[in-house]
């Protein structure tokens, strides 16, 4: 990467991998099985919590000199809220069925340990250009297991990927449906999305045994 | 030393500022976007409106798919042939009843005992049946339940639509899942003459509905106060409509 320097790119590649918020952190679990059940709906969580991750990062980054101690939580906060209903009334104002399928979720950004997190412990004690690469890759990170297991659960348990049938039709027996193949509807409830991330993880780990804690 | 930011004065003062600055924003926003959404949310109601008389894009038997939201202002206006608004014992013509609030219009109704409540009927027609398509709205458990019941002219449902603002997921926000609201199609709301209403009813011995005559759905487990809500949302509102629909079919 020759637009960032060695240290900067860290920022975007580690919580790719070695240090994911989900997998290594276990921060944002929570949206993580309420709403992978559909590989679109991942999509714009990811992207939601990006936009907001990063954007919020900077802002946080900008105003770290001049945050009152006493109340930087409270301050946080707002930023945030403020955030995540900017977001809401756009995809209500854009992608109105997308809205409503996500409804409650996109008002629990806010409660997403991840960015909290982030503003916390790298926002407030850093610049705004590092704030606004650790946002991003902090949300890439979210987003990439988001659609991991959205695209599993979305292939398992509807046979459809974005809505396409790409496994053929369950109704008329096409394409795999035809050699008595079935969908597996446990797929579509949130503890499948448990399972999954549970494999991530094993498969994490055994690849790089540092990540493994000793007891 | 202490540093600037710790002084009370200077934390009331980042307050106050952080407070107007973040709150004219989001004013702006909202008020930037409201055109837009109300669109969409009038958009939304068409969509309800023709999914109740069996106007949609529903592939296979579980999936609740409306007309694309793109299509859906020609096809309501291809399909619902006349919108009434019946106040007391009159009956006229309005292109945008569907547009009425049926809250504003239960609430002024219920303080005012003068106040003739005006009720929107939507006439709908497919296939050479006509439909007569009836807003409800009632409480559910947690937050508000509403919908559309399609009856024909021998009042027997043809569809419904039901939906929500808070119920339980999984339990009571089953409501508008496919399984739930089809169960309703074809059953009579009048038993005999008199008007019954449909009930969502435990233990009615007919989990698969084969009784149509019997004003009686089988009721989701887990969601009895839902159930009952739906009950008593049906009651109450259809009922209003029973008169002008007698008259309209002796009419005929």
């Amino acid at each position: 990467m020759g637009l960032l320097s060695k240290k900067d790119s860290r920022l975007i590649l580690d919580p790719l991998a070695d240090n994911n918020p989900i997998t290594i952190q276990v921060l944002g679990i929570c949206s993580a099985l309420a709403i992978t059940a559909q590989l679109k709906a991942s999509i714009v969580m990811a992207v939601s919590v990006m936009v907001v991750l990063a954007v919020g990062n900077v802002v946080i980054s900008l105003l770290r000199n001049v945050i009152p101690g006493k109340i930087r939580i409270i301050a946080q906060l707002i930023i945030v809220a403020a955030l995540v209903i900017i977001v809401d009334q756009v995809l209500k104002a854009f992608a109105y069925e997308l809205s409503k399928q996500l409804s409650v979720f996109i008002g629990l950004i806010i409660t997403n340990c991840i960015i909290m997190g982030r503003f916390e412990a790298f926002a407030l004690a850093n610049k705004p250009w590092r704030s606004f690469l650790d946002g991003i890759g902090n949300a890439a990170g979210y987003g990439l297991i988001l659609i991991i297991v959205g695209f599993f659960r979305e292939l398992l348990g509807s046979g459809t990927l974005l809505g396409f049938k790409v496994l053929g039709d369950p109704i008329a027996k096409t394409g795999l449906y035809a050699l008595g193949y079935e969908n597996n509807g446990f797929m579509l409830l949130s503890p499948m999305a448990l399972i999954v991330i549970g494999i991530i993880i094993w498969i994490q780990r055994s690849r790089n045994k540092e990540l493994i804690e000793e007891h | 030393m202490a540093r600037f930011t710790d002084k009370n004065s200077y934390t009331i003062l980042f307050s106050v500022i952080m407070v107007l600055v973040v709150g004219s924003l989001l004013a702006g926003v909202a008020q930037g976007l409201r055109g837009k959404i109300s669109e969409n949310e009038r958009f939304e109601k068409q969509q309800n409106i023709l999914y109740a008389m069996g106007v949609d894009d529903n592939e296979g038997t579980g999936s609740v798919t409306f007309i694309p939201t793109k299509e859906v202002e020609a096809t309501f206006h291809k399909y619902i042939k006349k919108q009434l608004v019946i106040q007391g014992n009159e009956a006229t013509e309005d292109e945008n009843a569907y547009l009425i609030d049926i809250k504003k219009e239960e609430s002024h109704a219920s303080e005012d005992s003068n106040y003739k409540r005006k009720l929107p009927l939507f006439i709908g027609e497919k296939d050479g049946m006509t439909y007569y398509i009836i807003p409800m709205r009632g409480k559910g458990l947690w937050d508000a339940i509403w919908g559309y019941v399609s009856l024909d002219k021998d009042f027997v449902v043809e569809g419904v639509f039901f939906d929500h603002k808070g119920e339980t997921p999984g339990l009571g926000a089953n409501i508008k899942e496919r399984f739930f609201m089809d169960d309703f199609k074809g059953e009579q709301i009048m038993n005999g003459n008199a008007f019954e209403g449909i009930t969502v009813a435990k233990g009615n011995n007919d989990p698969l509905n084969e009784r149509k005559d019997d004003q009686k759905v089988d009721a989701l487990a887990g969601a009895t106060i839902t159930g009952n809500g739906v009950t008593a949302m049906i009651k109450k509102d259809v009922a209003q409509y029973i008169p002008y629909l007698e008259k309209l079919k002796n009419e005929q």
